[in-house]
């Protein structure tokens, strides 16, 4: 991707506030000098053979520079349409979705030990899509579950977990139940663990999870948990909640022909274009974006500068109980690179 | 639910099944405290096993006196993983007696704090279809479907069950947690709950939902107000009720040691009481139990303390 030195990503600032946290990044980015060009696209719909579609310029930029960073966007609302998060997910085959969550120090939750990796089937599971109703008032939901799609997502877990150093990974399911649903992601897992001997591998049932993630993270503080679509959904909102919500934790969506990093959070309009958004989010996406990248220096460097303004405490946008705007809090943290 | 049991001469016949894992143990605290309490309560006892086969007789005999009492104790019985493992005993017996309502109370215990104060919410969850049809196949080699089946009557009938249960006890809100055919929509409300959950479980009082997600809310209610230890349950059916402990779980890393905090089971059967109509013995041991917590000198390891599950059953005893 190297043009004239320089790595080139595009970039969706999206709706709401999305522009506005977009540019705290592009100016935290420039004063890091890190060896970023951005390339703008909007992914507002546009209607293609009577359907929904994203413009060909987003579908052609993120095709051809393989790295994304996306704000929100907003869900058309009406029936019929598939939203463009999924739009986006077939289209560029994002199998794995990975979501870190740390616990911010200065920011106080009922929980200051939470550091938990999570990857989550992206494509399949109970998000099939696929439900009808059999008979007036019955409904049936299909859940999908093949071992192609169990296998990549068990594979770029443990290839996580190794460059990590985390060196465990943990399935989690609910194989006593869905025997041969969740026994074939678990069998998948079984056999991918194979083929990285030196990173340990261990497994556990959903309820069991869901309990001692409430009570004490910190047990899962060594692992990368790997699971099917819905239950990564709620683990991951989960967390979320742990470290006090989605404005500070990140997400990136990883594909065969590309990877897209995003906020996981709303385009909170009720907030939108008053610089009262807090970037944070984004930020620490785009910093998974940088290991993604191997441009690791500069994924330090950045999350540490955040870090370190919120541990201050001094400019906090009001979301975290401060009274900056996202400007302040963006040259903030500039002033601390 | 005005339920008729085995009842004679003022004595009723219950069913019980300790269970796997920490059952026997918690079950015998159940027991203890009853005869000490002078509870009219007659066990009829049946030592079934989730290790057995599918075919199990005593597991087959254990449905049958439930069908004949009504009224049943029962613990966790263990659930193979392993696809030719047998289908969940505890699964089956909710469904063959149409036990379509699970309720898990999730409330702060005075004298027993933890991170999260002033929760107190009551879980109600369908317990007979959705994700738990065990509908699957594999309809292609390295490709399984699994059918998770939603219907109207059932979904009208636990709706009903949990706005009833909120008006006798007095609960002012009800937050449901449904997803009758738009999946995608749903789950969003859903996740929202989750996160809501784990930052404000002070907003919730009465929660009803579908099978996988009670497991999953089930789960961190506990985690919430301290652990699978102290969280009562029961499943209800037009004929039939089962307590068992809230969370479901089996505990077969503790089991045999006489650390498993017996709460969990005796506040089901205190749940049990109440629904037999004997507040009094009902009230005289929740009363036991709370008088002990709060004296804090009486703990098990999961409370933080180092007493056995036998001194947790004297300290109630002592406490009648
Ligand atoms: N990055 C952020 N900085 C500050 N506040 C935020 C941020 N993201 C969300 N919020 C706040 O959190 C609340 C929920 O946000 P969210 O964007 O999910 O709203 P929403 O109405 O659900 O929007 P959408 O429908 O786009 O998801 C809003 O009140 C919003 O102001
Ligand atoms: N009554 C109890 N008192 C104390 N600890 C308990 C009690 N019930 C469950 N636990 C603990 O909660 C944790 C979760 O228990 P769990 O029962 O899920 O284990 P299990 O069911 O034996 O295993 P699995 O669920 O993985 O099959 C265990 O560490 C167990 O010891
Ligand atoms: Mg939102
Ligand atoms: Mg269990």
């Amino acid at each position: 991707k190297n043009a004239n030195g320089n790595y080139t990503v595009t970039l969706i600032p999206g709706d709401g506030i999305g522009p506005e946290i977009s540019e705290s990044v592009v100016k935290i980015y420039k004063a890091a000098g890190v060896p970023i060009e951005w390339e703008p696209v909007s992914v507002t719909p546009v209607l293609k053979n009577g359907k929904v579609a994203i413009p060909d310029e987003a579908l052609h930029s993120v095709k051809k520079n393989t790295v994304a960073l996306k704000g929100p966007l907003a869900t058309p609302v009406g029936k019929g349409h598939v939203s463009l998060n999924l739009t986006l997910r077939r289209t560029f085959n994002l199998y794995a979705n990975v979501r870190p969550c740390k616990s911010v120090v200065g920011f106080k939750t009922p929980y200051d030990n939470v550091d938990t990796v999570l990857i989550r089937e992206n494509t399949e599971g109970e998000y099939s899509g696929i439900e009808h109703e059999v008979v007036d008032g019955v409904v049936q939901s299909i859940k999908l579950i093949t071992k192609d799609a169990s296998d990549r997502c068990a594979r770029y877990a443990f290839n996580y977990a190794k460059e990590t150093g985390r060196n465990r990974v943990t399935a989690v399911h609910k194989a006593n139940i869905m025997k041969l649903s969740d026994g074939l992601f678990l069998a998948s897992c079984q056999e991918v663990a194979r083929e990285f001997p030196e990173v340990k591998f261990d497994d556990l049932l959903l309820d069991r999870a869901c309990l001692q993630i409430v009570q004490d993270p910190s047990i899962y503080a060594d692992t990368v948990m790997v699971m099917p679509n819905l239950y990564g959904d709620i683990l991951s909102d989960m967390s979320a909640g742990l470290i006090g919500g989605l404005g500070l934790t990140p997400s990136g969506n990883i594909g065969r022909d590309a990877s897209i990093f995003e906020a996981v959070h709303g385009t909170a309009p009720d907030i939108a274009g008053q610089d009262k958004a807090n970037p944070t989010a984004l930020l620490f996406s785009s910093v998974l974006m940088l290991r993604h990248m191997n441009l690791n220096s500069f994924a330090d460097q950045i999350e540490k500068a955040t870090l370190k303004v919120i541990a201050d405490g001094k400019v906090l946008t009001s979301d975290l109980g401060g009274r900056s705007t996202n400007t302040e809090f963006t040259n903030a943290i500039i002033a601390e690179l | 639910q005005d339920v008729p049991s085995s009842k004679l001469g003022g004595r009723y016949t219950v069913t019980l099944i300790p269970g796997d894992g920490i059952g026997q143990e918690t079950a015998s605290a159940v027991k203890t405290i009853f005869k000490a309490a002078n509870v009219p309560v007659d066990w009829e006892q049946f030592d079934v096993s989730g290790y057995t086969s599918a075919d199990d007789k005593t597991f087959k005999q254990s449905v049958e006196s439930l069908r004949r009492n009504k009224v049943g104790l029962k613990g966790i019985l263990y659930t193979p993983v392993s696809s030719l493992g047998h289908s969940s005993f505890n699964v089956t017996i909710r469904k063959d007696l149409d036990m379509y309502a699970s309720l898990v109370l999730c409330k702060n215990i005075p004298g027993y704090p933890t991170r999260h104060e002033g929760v107190d919410f009551a879980i109600i969850r369908e317990n007979t279809e959705g994700e738990y049809s065990g509908l699957e196949h594999q309809s292609y080699p390295g490709v399984v479907e699994s059918l998770k089946v939603i219907t109207r009557t059932k979904s009208e009938r636990i709706a009903r069950f949990a706005f009833d249960f909120a008006l006798r006890n007095n609960r002012k809100k009800v937050t449901c947690i449904h997803k009758a055919n738009i999946m995608k929509l749903a789950d969003g409300l859903f996740l929202n709950t989750c996160r809501e959950l784990v930052s404000k479980p002070q907003q919730f009082d009465v929660m009803v939902m579908p099978n996988l997600y009670g497991n999953i809310v089930s789960n961190v209610g506990a985690g919430l107000v301290g652990g699978p230890g102290i969280v009562p349950g029961c499943n209800i059916g037009r004929e039939y009720a089962m307590f068992e402990p809230g969370c479901r779980h089996v505990g077969k890393d503790i089991q045999g040691r006489n650390t498993a905090n017996p709460s969990a089971m005796i506040l089901s059967s205190v749940m049990m009481l109440r629904h037999l109509g004997l507040d009094d013995h009902a009230n005289k041991i929740a009363n036991a139990v709370s008088k002990t917590i709060m004296g804090g000198a009486v703990k098990t390891p999961d409370m933080g303390g180092s007493s056995t599950t036998t001194d947790f059953t004297f300290a109630v005893i002592s406490n009648l």
